[in-house]
């Protein structure tokens, strides 16, 4: 069947910024809200009430959502969305952005992400999650996500012969292109050995597998490519972007995503293939699942990450460069900021604004987003090309 | 009196105070424990196109019926994925860390989170998986071996969940009735360390009563429930060591409402079956709620020996009935301020048991012998109700039918 969707034509994106991260905050998930916001009327050079749409992306936010911080920070937007879907939230807002501006329903709208992190919020958030994690996985030795994910972790190297060096690979090289990145809360080089070396989690997740949940914004703006030439914006166009929830429930364990069901349209809008990408943000909340979108998205055949991965230099300037700024792995997982990181990262590697390493002559960028672990997998995929 | 064997607690490092695993599930998630409370494994399945969710929910994710019902399965499956948890959020967990998880795809098409028994071989593993209560009460999978090994039980995880009485130091309340008598036994077959044993009045007990003494760890001791005093006393001797209680106590006659005038047999009925439950939990529930926490030579578990005639009044037992019932309303409440300690309560719910108050009633008739090893059985399974025999069970399953139908029928 052919699709009949509508391509994302004449849809941009601009004005990437980020909210430090801190790892521990005394602030609200408001005030990463508020400073976000700030810096994008700042960046922008735009009248803040120039901005008539909003998404927010925040899961340290309750009791409010979008429409609280609307009226916190002043906005009166004619286009509202309250987008939390953990990892998957920057790819979801990103498409209901482009689609409000694309029939007119905003002009400019705001996508933000940004979540506070205190020294007991990751427990409770683990804790209460959802109705499924709280009846059917919390109450089996409180692991939350890193025993969610090592079991997924465990059942792929058991079906496909990966090993921990294949998923070491990937936070080396990322470790190494945070180097350039003074945004990254890691700061240090990571040696394979020290990666083997590194504390077990949750069998076979060791330390360096998990993200270090902190707190942060990241933000952008989607509009269409005439205002941003009339604002004088560098900008980004969108020229696919697909979502997937629930795929494969049938699976008796997850080792692929919806990625799969939608690679072909993704690729079909953009008019490229994945041999015409010239970097992935993936969404990396554990290496394993960096893999499942490699192969999900048609760079190489399940199971063949490994040998694939292990045959191209990952870093920044390398063949097939990966999470350019770090990735979460090395920046922080600043909540559903995490899902955004990828994004603004891309605005920034293909306009020419990075604050770390730039990717040489990056032209198309693919960004992929993975999220809510509801019960025993992740149910929220989402993927989006971009280009210069 | 025995001396304790066990290792002390050193007295200058506070005491360990109870924690348990998460309590919170929603509620048709509860069906889980509601079955595995008595024994039970069960999965909702799908009346109208027979789909078997988990985790449990509100409506078919095939067909959409909101028709479904919990049923037993078998729980055979097999182990895909496994991992140990080292760093829980939950301090509980982390006191006990690690934990062995995995993920078991059973025959009937669900993907389960279960805890690994461990002896469980390596993925791919045929297992089987029952559901069990952990220490808040709550109904969580483990996966078993597929067949049973040695030592099955000694394993860490299945101790956590089991109440069992071995190496432990337990009370039976009255050791003068058949019932006390066995269970003392039973209790000391088990391998309990300590079984204190209580009686009131020691020129009325049963024949054996006296015997009871030539078991090594067995020592007899004054206790009458329906006087605080007594009870208080030996709780003061005793109250701190105690990890399982055993209330054997009870009164038995065979009275209608009408049968007899007066009140005295009845009072004497609640003085014994529901004043002396609450005497008992007064005086030696506080500490053994102190002392839930302190593994492995912890308080565990609280038995009370009820009657299924709490459930439905039978009316040939008719005053009796209401004191079991009383008794009954009563160990729910206990099991309510037992549950942040982590303490059990397992209540038994024989049908009419062999002994002399029960000349008249017809077979079958559950021996004590028989009930004791069953209530021993369901300490180590970590149960929280039993319905030891055929009677029981029958009355239980028409109970839960349609308890004005049961009604209706002893009424006839």
């Amino acid at each position: 069947m052919t699709p009949r969707r509508l391509g994302y034509d004449g849809v941009v994106l601009a004005a990437p910024v980020t909210v430090p991260y801190e790892r521990f905050s005394t602030r609200s998930a408001h005030w990463f809200l508020g400073r976000a916001m700030r810096a994008l009327v700042e960046s922008s050079g735009l009248e803040k009430q120039a901005i008539d749409g909003l998404c927010v992306t925040s899961m340290s936010l309750a009791p409010d959502t979008a429409i609280g911080m609307v009226e916190h920070l002043g906005f009166q937007p004619r286009w509202l969305d309250n987008v939390t879907f953990g990892g998957a939230s920057g790819m979801i807002a990103l498409r209901r952005a482009a689609r409000a501006v694309q029939v007119g329903d905003a002009e400019i709208v705001a996508c933000v992400a940004g979540d506070t992190n205190q020294t007991d919020s990751f427990r409770r958030g683990t804790a209460a999650f959802s109705q499924f994690g709280q009846d059917a996985v919390y109450p089996y030795g409180s692991g939350g996500p890193n025993a969610s994910v090592a079991l997924l972790t465990d059942n792929y190297m058991r079906t496909y012969g990966a090993e921990l060096a294949d998923f070491g690979r990937i936070c080396v090289a990322q470790r190494a292109n945070a180097l350039g990145n003074p945004q990254a809360l890691f700061s240090k080089p990571l040696t394979l050995e020290q990666y083997l070396k590194s504390p077990l989690i949750a069998d076979p997740i060791r330390l360096y597998d998990c993200v270090m949940p902190c707190a942060g914004a990241e933000a952008f703006l989607v509009m269409r490519e005439e205002t941003a030439r009339a604002e004088g914006l560098p900008f980004a166009r969108l020229v696919g972007a697909i979502e997937r929830h629930n795929a494969f429930p049938d699976d008796p364990v997850q080792d692929r995503g919806g990625w799969i069901v939608d690679r072909e349209e993704l690729f079909a809008q953009a008019g490229v293939t994945p041999e015409a990408v010239d970097f992935v943000q993936a969404y990396d909340d554990y290496p394993v699942i960096v893999f499942l979108q490699i192969e999900d998205l048609g760079f190489c055949g399940k199971g063949e990450a490994k040998d694939f991965l292990a045959g191209h230099d990952l870093t920044t300037t390398g063949s097939f460069p990966i999470n350019t700024s770090g990735g979460q792995l090395s920046v922080g997982q600043a909540g559903g900021a995490g899902g955004f990181l990828g994004i603004v990262e891309s605005i920034r590697q293909l306009t020419g604004q990075t604050v770390g390493t730039p990717v040489p002559d990056a032209k198309i960028g693919l960004v992929s987003g993975f999220g809510m672990i509801n019960y025993d997998r992740g149910l929220s995929t989402g993927a989006a090309l971009l280009a210069a | 009196m025995t001396m304790d064997q066990r290792p002390h607690r050193n007295p200058a490092l506070p005491p360990r105070r109870p924690t348990t695993p998460p309590i919170l599930r929603s509620r048709f998630a509860l069906g889980l424990t509601a079955a595995a409370a008595s024994g039970r494994f069960a999965l909702q399945e799908c009346l109208d196109c027979g789909a078997i969710q988990y985790p449990p929910r509100e409506a078919c994710h095939c067909c959409l019926s909101d028709r479904l019902e919990w049923r037993p399965r078998d729980g055979a499956g097999t182990l895909l994925a496994v991992t140990c948890v080292r760093k829980p959020y939950e301090t509980y967990f982390r006191e006990r860390a690690p934990w062995r998880t995995g993920i078991v795809r059973l025959d009937c098409g669900v993907s389960v989170v279960a805890y690994l028994h461990g002896r469980c071989a390596e993925p791919p593993a045929r297992v089987r998986v029952r559901a069990c209560l952990d220490r808040a009460g709550r109904a969580v999978l483990a996966a078993l071996p597929d067949k049973d090994v040695t030592d099955m039980t000694d394993d860490p995880l299945m101790r956590e969940f089991s109440n069992s009485p071995k190496g432990r130091h337990v009370l039976v309340t009255d050791g003068t009735s058949e019932i006390g008598q066995a269970m003392a036994i039973a209790a000391a077959e088990a391998g309990a360390e300590t079984v204190w044993v209580g009686a009131s009045e020691r020129w009325k007990a049963a024949p054996g009563f006296e015997a009871l003494s030539t078991i090594p760890q067995v020592t007899l001791l004054p206790l009458d429930v329906t006087d605080t005093q007594s009870v208080d006393t030996l709780a003061g001797q005793i109250g701190g060591k105690v990890d399982i209680l055993f209330n054997t106590a009870e009164f038995h006659r065979t009275h209608s409402a009408l049968s007899r005038r007066g009140v005295e047999t009845a009072r004497v009925e609640m003085e014994v079956n529901y004043f002396g439950l609450l005497r008992l939990a007064q005086a030696f529930g506080p500490a053994m709620s102190a002392r839930a926490a302190e593994v492995p030579t912890n308080a565990v578990a609280w038995v009370n020996v009820l009657s299924v005639f709490a459930l439905a009044n039978y009316p040939s037992q008719g005053t009796f009935s209401a004191s079991k019932a009383a008794a009954l309303s009563l160990a729910q409440c206990l099991r309510a301020e037992f549950r942040p300690a982590g303490l059990r309560v397992l209540n038994v719910f024989p049908g009419p048991v062999d002994e002399a108050w029960n000349q008249t009633e017809l077979p079958p008739k559950i021996a004590p012998r028989r009930l004791a090893a069953d209530v021993v059985r369901a300490l180590e399974d970590g149960l929280e109700d039993l319905f030891p025999d055929p009677v029981a069970r029958d009355w239980y399953e028409r109970w839960r039918a349609d308890p004005k139908v049961l009604e209706l029928e002893l009424t006839a």
